[in-house]
């Protein structure tokens, strides 16, 4: 839990920027500023964690964090307008102020499991987000880990979440990028194919190697037999669960799987862990 | 430590709390026979504090720890103000509330919700404020069960006071240091001074039920094939985690009227299916079945996972309210057999 | 056990077991014994077995028209939301109907809920349900640990003693108020029909529209006070199966969630207009409610309304359709509300 005296007050944060992600325009990256000094230097995640943005009127909503840490001063999520709070929040001007909650939850074993290894990122969809503030802390302690592979699919060309950046990795030579579009586009020279099949195809080692995988439940579904297939164990592979929460405090009771809760023992498991629970996500 | 009192006393003391706390007991309504807890006021019915009707009061007494609804931040939104959008504390001051004639299985339902809420501000204030004088059970009702889930009507886990019945006449007994300090204050006879009784220190031992339901697979229980039998004639209402002491879910929402708003919390339940539904519109638990599994399994399988005792203090409330009559303590004997 | 309820009960089972011996209904729904004394449970039989764990008493207060969508729909081959509906025979449900539940039935077909075709109606006249909380009222809270009802009287057993009630005392106000007892709709009928006819149906209304607007708007504040918003006399409701209830929405959200006031009245009002020419006065939403709260009181009003201005009564008949989906010339429609005297557009 972050180090806060009432864990349910939000911090007060100025929208800094907006960018307008996707060509339907249902996502947009806010990037946000935590008017409070003191708070905003000792700010610490990691990624994978999660946020609760606070729109006061409207409620809140569980967010991932899409900075990483190492990107100081700001702090970044990209948001889907879907529902009451989000419209709510795309809907706010540069400069309104909002709230930040966190942050919350495990985040990915960055620091221990993760260290010295290969590590292969697997997204589909605006799930990205978190694992966009993973690959920006990877390439910030580069010399930690072994070979970054990122295997990254949305339906259009235009529905891609950070577009520029996606183009650096890819020409720094750091990460080895497998991006692809469901179907051909114009102007899309890239790969085309769904994330599972990517996947099977550049079927990454396992040795020596993790995965981390977010996306659709309908991508992870049927990416587990693509990596169980080149030898994969379920202990290798990272998941980020999502859902319906309150406290992301392991109090309200909202998000539990089983005996777990996904907002203080999550949301990241490893899928030996979340084959162990009941299938409630 | 304790000291004898009379029925004068203890009337007299209650007198005198009545003009400094907001003191609640339960009281039988006289037109339906149902109990309810409510607030003492300068007419105060000296036979029902002297002698209460056995069995527990129709609600519990968590909304006196987790209020419907509690107010948990204030904010404006006026666009001229300098703080507009920014939450802060309520700010409500909390005076000590007293808790009189308290049975065992409710007192001990604030033990346990106290695991989940350990670090939960409001619910600690709550506590920090709250003074429970609670009365051991002389007879129990059919439906009460304490003792299969770790209770027993004559506990007295999560009380600062109790009083007792002796073979001539009454006793009070302090059990906590806050009842110490609140005697002192507040002395009842000749009660200063009293110190509280030394409790059985550590881990209490946990109740059969619990260290069986430990010892369980988790999955096995989850896909036992009773759980569509007991959840066929459930309605899914909400009765059953409403009236349950032990049952502290919430759900968070803004409410705005003007400029000025206020950041609510209030009770929820597993039992609906909103409970779970995403954004999405996909739901983890959209079925009714996997809502009703997931109220057992929480009380008697997650809990005890996480924090070692059962979520349920035995009270019998779910099951003489359930409309359709779902008898837990069915339920219990089915996840004991798997 | 009353003669005539044990005499029904065997009827019952016979029927039932019958019904699913022969594969003619799927399941039967109806009630098995409670685990306490004056409780029911709604019990869904799907063998000759399990039918002889049916019951029929006193205490049979839940409407079972409430279950049969979810029930029928459990019997259908499974299908995704975008497969066609099934074609060919379907298995069907065998089920209980009092007068109130065969008109709930009645207006679940109109509403197209249930499928007449799927059901065979075992109609059962009814001698009116006991309501739990009259009983404890009478015994000034005390616990019942054993009760046995005769044809006009309960007995009850506690750790006080033994005491005799008369039946139709406790019976509940829906029912002592009751018009049409005898089912509207069934297949077959268990037990010659009922000659009760209530004489002064609306007699709890009459009283409350006595009341000055003053005192009605106190009755209504102090009659909901103690309610916790469980839903339960909601989820008992068999007109109550919108998929997303609108205290649920959160697009537009219509009422706030917490216990205050406005928003309590709020629900339970807007819940009463929602069963407007609906509602059978079955009871149910009265009978599950913990917090024992007059709920069918505002249904009841409705009800009255119904009746005296377009002489309409949920449930009747099939073929007609509900007041408020239909329109007759000679409804009355003036457009005239006589609290603001506000005249309406006349076209
Ligand atoms: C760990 C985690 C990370 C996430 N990361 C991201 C991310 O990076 N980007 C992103 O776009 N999304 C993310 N999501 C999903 C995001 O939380 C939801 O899309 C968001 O909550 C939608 O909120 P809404 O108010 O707009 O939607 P709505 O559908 O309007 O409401 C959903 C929320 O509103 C409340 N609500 C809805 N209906 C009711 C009701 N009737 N009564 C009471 N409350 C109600 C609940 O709080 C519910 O959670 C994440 C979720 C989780 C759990
Ligand atoms: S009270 Fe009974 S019917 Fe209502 S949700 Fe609980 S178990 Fe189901
Ligand atoms: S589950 Fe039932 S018996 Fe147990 S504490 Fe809750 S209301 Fe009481
Ligand atoms: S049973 Fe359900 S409502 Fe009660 S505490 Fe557990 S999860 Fe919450
Ligand atoms: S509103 Fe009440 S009385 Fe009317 S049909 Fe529904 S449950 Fe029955
Ligand atoms: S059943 Fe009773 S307590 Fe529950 S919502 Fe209805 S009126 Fe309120
Ligand atoms: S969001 Fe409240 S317990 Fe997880």
């Amino acid at each position: 839990m972050f180090d806060q005296k009432n864990p349910y007050l939000p911090y007060s944060v100025i929208i800094d920027d907006i960018v307008v992600e996707t060509e339907d325009k249902s996502l947009k990256t806010f990037k946000l500023v935590i008017e409070d000094e003191g708070i905003r230097q000792n700010w610490n995640h990691t990624p994978g964690q999660f946020a609760m943005l606070s729109v006061p009127g409207k409620g809140e909503a569980a967010i991932g964090i899409a900075s990483s840490p190492t990107e100081k001063g700001y702090l970044l999520f990209t948001v889907s307008r879907i529902g009451s709070l989000t419209t709510a929040l795309h809907q706010l001007p540069k400069g309104a102020r909002i709230g930040v909650r966190g942050p919350l939850g495990n985040g990915f074993p960055v620091n221990s499991e993760f260290k010295g290894k290969n590590i292969v990122v697997i997204a589909g969809g605006y799930a990205f987000t978190t694992l966009r503030a993973t690959i920006v802390y990877l390439l910030a302690h580069r010399q930690d880990y072994g070979k970054i592979t990122l295997i990254y699919g949305a339906r259009t060309p235009g529905m891609l979440l950070y577009r520029n950046e996606l183009k650096d990795w890819e020409q720094s030579g750091l990460v080895e990028c497998h991006i692809t579009v469901d179907r051909e586009a114009p102007g899309w020279n890239g790969i085309v194919g769904f994330v599972p099949a990517v996947t099977e195809r550049v079927a990454p080692a396992p040795e020596n190697s993790v995965a981390v995988v977010c996306g659709p439940p309908i991508m992870i579904k049927f990416t587990m037999p693509a990596l169980e297939k080149t030898g994969w164990k379920d202990e290798q592979i990272y998941l980020s669960l999502e859902n319906r929460m309150k406290c992301g405090l392991g109090v309200c009771g909202h998000c539990n799987v089983g005996p777990v809760y996904v907002c203080k023992d999550g949301p990241v498991f490893t899928r030996a862990r979340v084959k162990g629970l009941p299938v409630e996500f | 430590m304790k000291i004898r009192i009379n029925d004068h006393q203890l009337i007299q003391w209650i007198q005198g709390l009545i003009t400094k706390f907001q003191v609640f007991y339960p009281l039988q309504d006289a037109n339906s026979g149902v109990v309810h807890i409510q607030k003492a006021t300068g007419s105060l019915n000296s036979d029902a504090i002297l002698k209460p009707v056995s069995g527990v009061p129709k609600t519990s007494i968590k909304t006196f720890f987790m209020p419907q609804p509690e107010v948990i931040a204030r904010f404006s939104i006026a666009a001229q103000d300098a703080e507009a959008f920014v939450l802060k504390e309520p700010g409500t001051a909390l005076q000590t509330q007293v808790l009189l004639n308290i049975r065992p299985c409710d007192a001990r339902s604030v033990a346990l919700n106290s695991m989940p809420y350990a670090e939960d501000p409001y619910f600690q204030k709550m506590l920090k404020r709250t003074v429970i004088i609670g009365r051991p059970c002389d007879e129990t009702c059919s439906t009460c069960f304490c003792e299969l889930v770790g209770g027993s009507p004559h506990g007295t886990e999560g009380m600062d006071l109790v009083i007792l019945k002796t073979e001539d006449g009454l006793a009070l007994e302090v059990l906590t240091q806050k009842g110490a300090d609140f005697l002192k204050q507040n002395p009842c006879a000749e009660s200063a001074g009293l110190q509280p009784t030394p409790q059985q220190q550590g881990g209490q031992e946990l109740p059969i039920v619990a260290r069986e339901m430990q010892k369980k697979d988790l999955l096995a229980l989850y896909n036992a094939s009773f759980w569509p039998q007991i959840a066929e004639a459930c309605i899914n209402c909400g009765a059953c985690t409403f009236l349950c002491p032990t049952c502290y879910c919430f759900d968070i929402q803004d409410e705005v009227a003007g400029t000025k708003g206020v950041r609510l919390r209030y009770w929820d339940s597993c039992m609906f299916p909103l409970f779970t539904l995403h954004a999405s519109g996909h739901n983890p638990r959209g079925q009714k079945v996997q809502r009703v599994r997931n109220r057992f399994m929480h009380k008697f399988k997650y809990f005890p996972d996480r924090f070692g005792p059962v979520s349920c203090v035995g009270c019998g409330r779910c099951v003489k309210d359930c409309p359709v009559n779902i008898d837990i303590r069915e339920v219990i004997s089915l996840m004991q057999a798997v | 056990m009353t003669v005539k309820h044990a005499e029904l009960t065997q009827e019952i089972q016979r029927q039932a077991k019958e019904l699913l011996a022969s594969g003619e209904v799927a399941a039967f729904l109806g009630f098995s014994a409670g685990s306490l004394p004056m409780t029911t449970r709604p019990f869904v039989a799907r063998t000759p077995q399990e039918a002889e764990r049916l019951v029929w008493n006193s205490f049979c207060t839940v409407n079972l028209a409430n279950y049969l969508p979810a029930l029928l729909k459990s019997l259908e081959p499974p299908r995704s939301p975008k497969d066609p509906p099934p074609t060919g025979p379907l298995p069907k449900v065998g089920v209980l109907a009092t007068g109130c539940w065969s008109r709930n039935i009645v207006v679940q077909i109109q509403e197209n809920q249930v499928d007449r075709s799927r059901l065979v109606i075992l109609g059962v006249p009814s001698r009116g349900m006991v309501d739990r909380k009259k009983v404890l009222a009478a015994l000034q809270g005390k616990e019942v640990l054993e009760a046995q009802e005769d044809d006009h009287s309960l007995r009850l057993k506690g750790k006080w003693g033994e005491t005799e009630l008369s039946r139709w005392a406790v019976v509940r106000d829906n029912c002592q108020s009751c018009r049409h007892p005898n089912p509207v709709l069934f297949d077959r009928l268990l037990d010659a029909a009922s000659e009760r006819q209530a004489q002064a149906p609306f007699s709890q209304i009459e009283a409350i529209e006595a009341m000055s607007s003053d005192e009605r708007w106190q009755w209504f504040q102090q009659a909901f006070a103690s309610c916790i918003r469980c839903y339960a006399c909601r989820n008992a409701c068999p007109l109550c199966y919108c998929s997303t209830c609108f205290v649920d929405d959160n697009r537009p959200q219509w009422v706030g969630k917490a216990l205050n006031a406005p928003d309590v009245l709020t629900f339970h009002i807007l819940r009463a207009f929602h069963c407007a020419g609906r509602c059978t006065d079955c009871g149910a939403c009265e009978s599950v409610c913990p917090m024992g709260i007059k709920v069918r009181l505002l249904t009841q009003k409705l009800s009255k309304d119904i009746l005296t201005l377009f002489g309409a009564e949920a449930g009747m008949d099939v073929s007609v359709p509900p007041p408020f989906t239909t329109y007759a010339p000679s409804d009355q429609n003036p457009f005239e509300c006589d609290t603001c005297s506000s005249k309406g557009k006349k076209e």
